[in-house]
């Protein structure tokens, strides 16, 4: 195929791209004649050009299509949208030749005569008298970019005669102009706001390969620079200034000549709306905001289908029809947001419906039909939960398959697809109120920026897009690194996150001990984690090279990349590393979460086991542990009796377990921290063992001090330690602090405990456990108003006062006036406990009232009125009924 | 026919008819050839960047006039042991070779002379080569007790990751 006919092809099929979106738009204000000129304009040249190239099947298609516009145009035929229909179906015409002209190089055979003649009884039908078929001349002054246009061709021209210039120009007088041969620079006029803008058509390769060119031209740069520091003071200081400025500007550049605008690739969504609207009878409105936000044209590819099978989607399944959105009180019409912007180094894509939002039970019923989860697997989320299952593979909504959306493209394709680009996708849905996507991605893949760390001597580099935060880690700092069975974790904030060793998982050898460590902090998806790494560098922009084909089956790396100093370094992904990370610790068998002892599906509790007085080992749940401390002997000092540490900035006191412990007189102390609400105590023990996980089974009895009794931990008798004795030695007023609040709902078999303190709860979930209770917890009156409304009812109720949202008091009175829970056992736990406290809790509805100060005692008072409340009382709902 | 040079790289007499050139390479004492017309580059490296966690036969990447080229150690791809590990230093030269579209570079021991031999005095690997070697080899040629072993670039670089 001639490069003549190749350029046709290519000019074409935008200009078809640019009709399909302005016809759509023209329909909608028919009385705008500048789009109605721009329209005319496009059919005139594609009309035009294909005289000239001698493609008669397209010119006469292409003529009768520009025959109604001109009418259109000149006010002799009214539009409607039937003839707009007829003008949207030549395009078709002319975009299916051209699709067999780019395969065989010539016009196909065929008959489109019926077409053409549809389109000319539409001009000639409604419009008698319009044999006028000379739609080429058009007045200057209808179109004020023309003239200026014309001129800046004719320079340009000018200038070089041999350069072939390709107008696309309403009042060209002289078609042949514009079809001179080997066009290769093409000056378009936007007519809207008649401001003339030149470009012209570069091939993608050649900028790619500038793009490589200025990427060495920085390498030696960078030498340059490096020599020149070496050797101070010479004549080439200021012009390599110079040279390095300009090369940043040229590199500026280039990256700028790779971007588009998003509206490139929405360009064709209009007319698929309206193609739909057509064929449901909907009514949808598509609104574009941000179509100039610029972003990578790689990135613009692979995000363009994702976008479009979306748009289909909430045209073809989320907008009502207008019936039903009458009926549901919405507006007739639906509308469809996509909107762009830049943010924070990123584009946001949002697209958002306002229709019926996702159908959970529909959902629901694929997940089971298609077994991507099992029933009680699907109780124990929540909807939204539930509604993400439409990204996962295996899964399409779509119950039948239109001719819009349902081509085998799912939701998962899309989020793999904008996942592969380092993006994110989120959604969230309404029942009756609509959909939202929120697609998160790079402005670019080729440059990126990344954090630069090292580990064992060898630097690698992690994408910036999966760095939340960096945290430095030492022995002596407050954060340290602690393993849980070889694994190893930090606790950050209160969360126990999982943490992966460069080092261990690339096998670069151990790092010496003792010195500070750096964590980073990334997220890939929901999951978090951190790489320990040794040192960390700056970031750096980074030019991201796909790694060699014998690589790409080693997971752990993203890319590779030539740093300014010239060396070559690997980039990580961290979507690999948690991959791998994950399948180690399995092999490993190896706990990296923090324990959750509360859900009842996961009845395993994880343990700290540690040894103190004697040798039995002594437990006690870690998830009460805030860390682990080796503290130095030295820094012990002795208050008032009591034994003392500067910890974070405070005097921590420290409680020996074994009152006869012997304090080192140098060395390390092994403590166990515990924090609750700002306050902190350390627990001295004479050695930490190990982390397992078990089943909580507590032989409740106990008439040592400080114990809450025995369990078989890991086939070992253990001790479980009463944390609570040793905060009261401690803090006598631990339990005082106003916002430390308590609750607990239990009825004679299922209980449960509405506590806002995770500490509490942590103390309480497993001395009921213990006691072969069921638990279930809430965090305060709300939360356990809507547990006891959905979930099976409870036996016992015990609940805290202090709480935020709705107290203790408030919710019991609330429990007490619905009907089903009037005889319901509650048992109210507070700091306070004084006379007013009690009978303000008795007045609310609590039938008992425990303090939570008396921590030696509450494993027996919660026992007696446990007790007394399975024994002495029946539940309601169970002789009810 | 195939004599020796005292550098140790074939010496070839004129022959009528077709010739093939090759450049030739040592590994551990053996003198291995590839075709000239597969030979991009030959270099002495500078900084090897090692990829941990990747296949052992390679052993890193270089940075080459600004495109990033994988260097496989000749040695752990023929199965040879490795000498002297001291890792990054060790000496040695590179020939770089290309398989559709990406570059690769060969690390052997010390690159020998371009030599040009006729075609006709190829012959089939023998079949008391080592399996692995007459897998990535494509035909010998014969000097007294010495052998040319020419290499096939594609089927030598054709490493599967670890995954």
């Amino acid at each position: 195929m001639d490069d003549l006919l190749q350029e046709f092809l290519t000019e074409t099929n935008e200009s078809l791209a640019t009709l399909d979106s302005e016809l759509v738009r023209f329909e909608r204000e028919s009385s705008d004649t500048k789009i109605l000129g721009n329209i005319f304009r496009l059919m005139h040249t594609i009309k035009g050009t294909c005289g000239f190239l001698g493609l008669p099947r397209l010119e006469a298609v292409a003529h009768a299509g520009e025959n109604v516009l001109g009418k259109f145009r000149d006010g002799e035929l009214e539009v409607s949208p039937g003839a707009v229909t007829l003008i949207l179906k030549a395009i078709d015409r002319i975009r299916e030749i051209l699709v067999a002209m780019e395969e065989t190089g010539a016009e196909p055979p065929g008959d489109d005569r019926v077409l053409i003649a549809q389109i000319n009884a539409v001009a000639s039908g409604e419009a008698p008298g319009a044999t006028e078929t000379d739609g080429a001349t058009i007045d200057d002054e209808g179109f004020p970019v023309a003239a200026e246009l014309l001129a800046e061709v004719a320079q340009a021209l000018d200038q070089d005669p041999t350069l072939a210039v390709a107008v696309i120009a309403p009042s060209e007088p002289e078609p042949k102009k514009a079809e001179a041969p080997k066009p290769a620079m093409e000056a378009s006029a936007e007519s809207k706001d008649g401001a003339a803008q030149s470009s012209i058509r570069v091939n993608v390769d050649v900028i790619e390969n500038l793009m490589t060119l200025i990427s060495e031209l920085v390498l030696t740069r960078n030498q340059l620079l490096q020599l020149q520091r070496v050797q101070k003071g010479n004549e080439f200081k200021v012009p390599l200034q110079r040279l390095s400025h300009i090369t940043s500007d040229l590199q500026d550049g280039v990256t700028r000549m790779r971007m588009q605008p998003i509206g490139n690739a929405w360009a064709k969504l209009p007319r698929i709306v309206r193609d739909l609207c057509v064929e449901t009878k909907k009514r949808i409105e598509l609104v574009m905001q941000g179509a100039d936000t610029e972003l990578d044209r790689q990135v613009l590819e692979i995000i363009k289908d994702p976008l479009t099978h979306m748009v289909r989607n909430s045209a073809d399944h989320g907008i009502e029809t207008p019936a039903a959105r009458a009926a549901a009180g919405k507006p007739e019409t639906g509308t469809i947001t996509l909107k762009a912007y830049h943010e924070s180094g990123h584009i946001f894509i949002r697209i958002s419906d306002d229709g019926r939002g996702l159908n959970a039970d529909g959902i629901r019923r694929k997940i089971l039909s298609n077994g991507l989860a099992t029933e009680s697997e699907l109780a124990s989320m929540n909807e939204q939960q539930i509604l993400q299952f439409i990204f996962r593979a295996g899964f399409s909504t779509a119950e039948k398959v239109t001719s819009v959306s349902g081509r085998g493209v799912g939701m998962d394709v899309v989020r793999t697809n904008i996942e592969r680009i380092g993006g994110m996708i989120e959604m969230t849905s309404a029942q009756g109120q609509g959909t939202t996507f929120l697609i998160k991605i790079p402005l670019t893949l080729a440059i990126v920026s990344a954090l630069i760390v090292e580990a064992s001597g060898q630097r690698f580099a992690i994408p910036q897009i999966n760095v939340t935060e960096l945290v430095g880690v030492s022995n002596r700092s407050e954060i340290s690194i602690q393993t849980i069975n070889n694994a190893p974790v930090l606790r950050l904030r209160d969360r126990l996150l999982p943490l992966v060793s460069l080092r261990r998982l690339l096998n670069l050898g151990e790092a010496e001990t003792g010195k500070t460590d750096y964590v980073v902090v990334a997220q890939v998806g929901a999951a978090k984690f951190g790489i320990i790494v040794d040192r960390v560098f700056d970031t750096e922009e980074i030019v991201v090279k796909p790694v060699s084909p014998i690589l790409r089956g080693t997971p752990f790396y993203a890319g590779n990349t030539i740093l300014g100093d010239g060396s070559v370094i690997l980039i990580l992904d961290p979507n690999g590393i948690a991959t791998a990370a994950k399948q180690n610790a399995a092999d490993d068998g190896a706990v990296s979460e923090g324990a959750s002892d509360e859900h009842p599906s996961k009845d395993e509790t994880a343990f700290l086991l540690f040894r103190a007085r004697g040798e039995e080992l002594k437990a006690v749940p870690l998830e009460l542990v805030a860390r682990l401390e080796d503290v130095d002997a030295a820094t012990i000092e002795h208050v008032g009796g009591r034994h003392v540490v500067q910890y974070r900035d405070h005097l921590m006191p420290l409680v020996p377990f074994d009152a006869a412990h012997a304090w080192p007189a140098s060395g390390k102390q092994a403590v166990l921290v515990f924090s609750d609400h700002g306050r902190s105590m350390g627990l001295a023990v004479d050695e930490v063992v190990d982390i397992v996980r078990d089943r909580m089974a507590i032989e409740l009895a106990s008439d040592r001090t400080g114990l809450l009794g025995s369990a078989i931990i890991a086939g070992k008798a253990t001790d479980i330690v009463n944390i609570g004795h040793f905060l009261t030695q401690a803090f006598a007023n631990w339990f005082d602090g106003q916002d430390i609040a308590e609750r607990a709902a239990a009825a004679p078999r299922r209980a449960l405990v509405v506590d806002d303190s995770a500490f509490f709860r942590n103390l309480i979930v497993p001395l009921l456990r213990s006691a072969k209770w069921h638990v279930t917890s809430a965090v305060n009156g709300a939360e356990a108003l809507s547990i006891m409304e959905n979930a099976k009812p409870f036996d016992i109720v015990i609940s805290d006062i202090e709480m935020p949202r709705m107290g203790g008091l408030d919710f019991a009175a609330a429990v007490r006036r619905d009907l089903r829970w009037q005889r319901l056992p509650m048992i109210a736990l507070s700091s306070h406990a004084n006379a007013n406290d009690v009978e303000q809790g008795r007045a609310a509805g609590f039938d008992e009232y425990l303090s939570k100060a008396d921590q030696p005692h509450l494993p027996e008072n919660l026992a007696r009125v446990l007790d007394a409340a399975t024994h002495g009382r029946v539940s309601p709902w169970r002789t009810a009924s | 026919m195939l004599e020796v040079s005292p550098n140790g790289s074939p010496v070839v007499k004129h022959h009528e008819g077709d010739t093939v050139s090759f450049v030739t390479f040592e590994v551990a004492r053996q003198i291995f050839g590839v075709p000239v017309t597969k030979v991009q580059d030959i270099l002495t490296p500078d900084a090897i960047a090692p990829v941990p966690g990747g296949p052992a036969e390679v052993q890193g990447l270089i940075n080459l006039r600004g495109r990033i080229v994988t260097v496989i150690d000749l040695r752990t791809r023929l199965g040879l042991a490795r000498e002297e590990q001291t890792e990054g230093k060790r000496r040695g030269m590179c020939v770089t070779v290309e398989m559709d579209g990406e570059s690769y570079t060969l690390f052997v021991d010390r690159v020998g002379d371009v030599i040009t031999l006729p075609a006709a005095l190829r012959e089939e690997s023998p079949a008391t080569l080592d399996t692995l070697w007459r897998d990535v080899s494509d035909g010998v040629f014969h000097s007294g007790d010495r052998l040319l072993v020419i290499l096939d670039v594609e089927r030598l670089l054709a490493i599967r990751s670890k995954s």
